[in-house]
C-alpha cells in the first residue's frame, strides 16, 4: 500500500507538487494524469525516494524518509521515463541490474539473483534476445527489457512514469497488458503517470487527475475523464465518448468542439 | 557473458603477466643466461630445493637492479590501468584518464618546485605526491562549492586547477631554467632504480587503492544507468564516487610520484580489455589491472634495450608501442565483432 498525506516538492525553490494526498491500495493499480509540468514526475520521484519531500509517505506502512536506499529499493521499483540504457549491455546484465538492492553494498549475485533473472526474462519473453546488446532492440523490446529489470528486483511496489510513450499501439498494449497481469500474479501496488487518457482509463482502478501539483479531481476512469474536467486542466478541446463503460477521450477540432 | 569466456581472460591476463614478468626479469645489459635465471628462481623456492642459484654479481643485478623495476612497472602499469578505468566509470566518459582532476599537474608542479629549489632526490616523489593530492582535494572542494554533485561540475573544477598548476609550473621552470632538463626526464616518465625503497614506497597505496576500486566493481557497472537509476536501485551514488574517486587519485598520485608522468595506459588499456573481454566493470576493472601491470613491464624492457646502453623514457615507449597495438586491437575486434 502507497498513502500520501499532504506531500509537497519543491525544485530549485518552485512548488512543483503541492499537499497531496493519496491512497493505492495493496494490490491496486492508480494512475496521475495531467498536462506536462503538474507534478506528475516529481510525485513519482518523490515516492521512489529521489526527491526531497515534505510531508508522509508511507510505503507498506513505513515512512519512506527513514528507509534506507537498498530498503526503499527492495520495496519500490522504478520503471523511468526515458531510461538510460547502456548500449552495450546485453539484455541479461541490464536485468541483473535489478537484483543490486537485494545485493548489498559490496556483494555478488548468487544462484537466487540468477534465478530471479531467469524468471523476469522468461515472463517477459526476452528469452530469445538475453544475449543481444541493448542497443539492437526495437522500442518494444526496449520497454520490456526495462520493465523485466523492475520485476527481476521483486519490490511489491511498482512506479511507471510514461510506460508507453514512443511505442507503437500494439506494444502500448502489450506493456500494460504485461503490467495488469503481472500485478494479477504477483500482488503489485502500481502507481502510474500516463499522457494517454484512454488508455489510462482503460487499465488503472483509479485516476488522479493532478494541476498545477495539486489534485483536481480523483475517482473512477469514468468520474475523471469527462469533457469539462479535461477542458479545465488540460486546456484542451475533447470529447469524451464511452465504449461500454469505459471513456474514450477523442481530440476535437474546433469545428467538431463546436458541434 | 559467460562464465567460460570470462575465465578465458583471466587465465589470458595472468599468462600476460608472467611472460612480461620473465622478460622483465631475463632481458638486460648484464646478459644473464634465461636458464641461469630459472635456476635461480627454483633454489629459492622454499621446499623444493631444485635449481641452481646465480652467482653473486648475477645475483644482485637480478634482484637488486631488475625485480624492484619489474615489481614496480607491475605496481605503477596495474594502478594506471585500473584507476583509468575507474574514472571513465564514475564520470561516464570514455576520454576520462587517471590525470583529469589535476593529478598529472598537480604532482607536475610539485616535482617542478623540488628539482628547481632542492635539487630533486628523496624530496622530489614526496614534493610530487603532495602535489597530486593537493590539486585534486583543491579541484573537488571547488567542484563542490560551486556546483553540489554534478560530475561536469567537478571536471571543470579539475580543468581550471590544472591550468592554474600548469602556469605555476610553467613559472618556476622559467625562473631556473637549469633545471629543465630533469624536470622534461621526468614528465616522460622513467621507473626508478632506486632499487627496493621505491617499490615500498607506493606498495602500500596502490594495493588499498587497487582493493578499493575493485571492490566497487559492480556498483560501477549498476552506475551506468545513470545516477537517478542507480539510486532507485539502492546504490549510494555519492558515497560510490568518492570512494572510487578517492582511491583511484590516491594510487595514482602515489604511482606518478615514483614514475613521473607516463601517459596511455590508463585510457587505452581500459578500452582494449573493453574491446576484448566486454564492457562490464566486473571484468574491465580487473583485468586492467593485469594487463596494464604487464603492459608497463614489458614496455619497460623495450626502454632498457631499444637503444641499449642508452635508455628510452618509458613514456614515450608506452605510446609509441601502445597506439599501433590499440589500432590493432580495435581494427581486429572492430572487424570480427558485431
Amino acid at each position: 500500500m502507497i498513502a500520501l498525506e499532504n506531500v509537497s516538492v519543491r525544485l530549485s525553490g518552485a512548488s512543483v507538487v503541492d499537499g497531496v494526498s493519496l491512497t493505492v491500495p495493496d494490490r491496486g493499480w492508480t494512475t496521475l494524469i495531467g498536462a506536462n509540468g503538474a507534478g506528475k514526475t516529481s510525485l513519482l520521484r518523490a515516492v521512489a525516494g529521489l526527491v526531497a519531500h515534505t510531508g508522509s509517505i508511507a510505503l507498506d506502512g513505513r515512512e519512506s524518509s527513514r528507509l534506507r536506499a537498498p530498503e526503499r529499493g527492495r520495496m519500490v521499483a522504478v520503471v523511468p521515463q526515458s531510461p538510460l540504457l547502456p548500449a552495450d549491455m546485453t539484455v541479461t546484465e541490464y536485468v541483473l541490474l535489478g537484483r543490486t538492492p537485494h545485493l548489498g553494498y559490496l556483494g555478488r549475485a548468487g544462484r537466487r539473483d540468477m534465478q530471479a533473472v531467469d524468471d523476469a526474462i522468461g515472463r517477459l519473453a526476452l528469452r530469445p534476445l538475453a544475449a543481444r546488446r541493448l542497443d539492437e532492440l526495437s522500442g518494444g523490446e526496449r520497454q520490456r527489457a526495462v520493465l523485466a529489470r523492475a520485476i527481476a528486483q521483486e519490490a511489491p511496489i511498482l512506479l511507471l512514469d510514461e510506460p508507453t510513450t514512443a511505442l507503437d499501439v500494439g506494444r502500448q498494449q502489450e506493456v500494460l497488458e504485461l503490467v495488469a497481469e503481472l500485478r494479477a500474479e504477483r500482488g503489485f501496488v502500481v502507481l502510474a503517470a500516463m499522457h494517454d487518457l484512454t488508455l489510462a482509463g482503460q487499465y488503472a482502478e483509479s485516476l488522479v487527475l493532478l494541476d498545477a501539483g495539486r489534485v483536481a479531481a480523483e475517482g473512477p476512469a469514468s468520474e475523471v475523464l469527462t469533457e469539462e474536467l479535461i477542458a479545465r486542466h488540460y486546456r484542451a478541446r475533447v470529447r469524451v465518448e464511452r465504449i461500454g463503460k469505459t471513456p474514450v477521450v477523442l481530440p476535437a477540432p474546433r469545428e467538431v468542439a463546436a458541434r | 557473458m559467460s562464465g567460460g569466456v570470462t575465465s578465458r581472460w583471466w587465465l589470458g591476463g595472468a599468462a600476460a603477466l608472467v611472460v612480461a614478468v620473465l622478460a622483465g626479469l631475463g632481458v638486460g645489459p648484464a646478459g644473464i643466461a634465461p636458464g641461469a635465471i630459472a635456476g635461480e628462481l627454483l633454489s629459492r623456492l622454499p621446499v623444493v630445493h631444485a635449481g641452481r642459484p646465480l652467482g653473486r654479481l648475477d645475483a644482485t643485478v637480478l634482484w637488486e637492479l631488475r625485480a624492484p623495476r619489474v615489481a614496480l612497472g607491475a605496481l605503477v602499469g596495474a594502478m594506471l590501468a585500473c584507476a583509468g578505468g575507474a574514472y571513465q566509470a564514475v564520470f561516464r566518459n570514455p576520454l576520462a584518464d587517471p590525470y583529469l582532476l589535476g593529478v598529472a599537474a598537480g604532482a607536475g608542479l610539485g616535482a617542478t618546485a623540488a628539482i628547481a629549489y632542492a635539487g630533486g632526490g628523496e624530496l622530489l616523489p614526496l614534493a610530487a605526491f603532495a602535489g597530486a593530492t593537493a590539486a585534486v582535494t583543491a579541484a573537488y572542494l571547488l567542484g563542490r562549492s560551486v556546483g553540489g554533485r554534478a560530475t561536469a561540475t567537478l571536471i571543470l573544477a579539475g580543468v581550471a586547477v590544472a591550468a592554474f598548476a600548469t602556469a605555476a609550473q610553467s613559472f618556476v621552470l622559467q625562473q631556473n631554467a637549469d633545471s629543465v632538463q630533469s624536470v622534461y626526464a621526468w614528465l616522460l616518465g622513467r621507473l626508478s632504480t632506486s632499487g627496493w625503497s621505491d617499490v615500498l614506497l607506493v606498495m602500500p597505496y596502490v594495493a588499498v587503492s587497487l582493493a578499493v576500486i575493485v571492490a566497487h566493481r559492480r556498483a560501477l557497472d549498476v552506475l551506468r544507468v545513470g545516477d537517478e537509476e542507480a539510486a532507485s536501485l539502492g546504490v549510494p551514488v555519492a558515497r560510490v564516487r568518492f570512494a572510487v574517486v578517492a582511491a583511484a587519485t590516491l594510487g595514482t598520485a602515489a604511482a606518478v610520484a615514483v614514475s613521473g608522468l607516463i601517459g596511455f595506459v590508463g585510457i587505452v588499456i581500459p578500452h582494449a580489455v573493453r574491446l576484448l573481454a566486454g564492457t562490464s566493470y566486473r571484468v574491465v576493472l580487473p583485468l586492467a589491472g593485469l594487463l596494464g601491470a604487464a603492459f608497463l613491464v614489458l614496455a619497460d624492457v623495450v626502454a632498457r634495450t631499444a637503444l641499449s646502453p642508452a635508455e628510452l623514457p618509458i613514456g614515450v615507449v608506452t605510446a609509441f608501442v601502445g597506439a599501433p597495438f590499440f589500432v590493432v586491437v580495435l581494427r581486429t575486434t572492430r572487424m570480427a565483432g558485431p
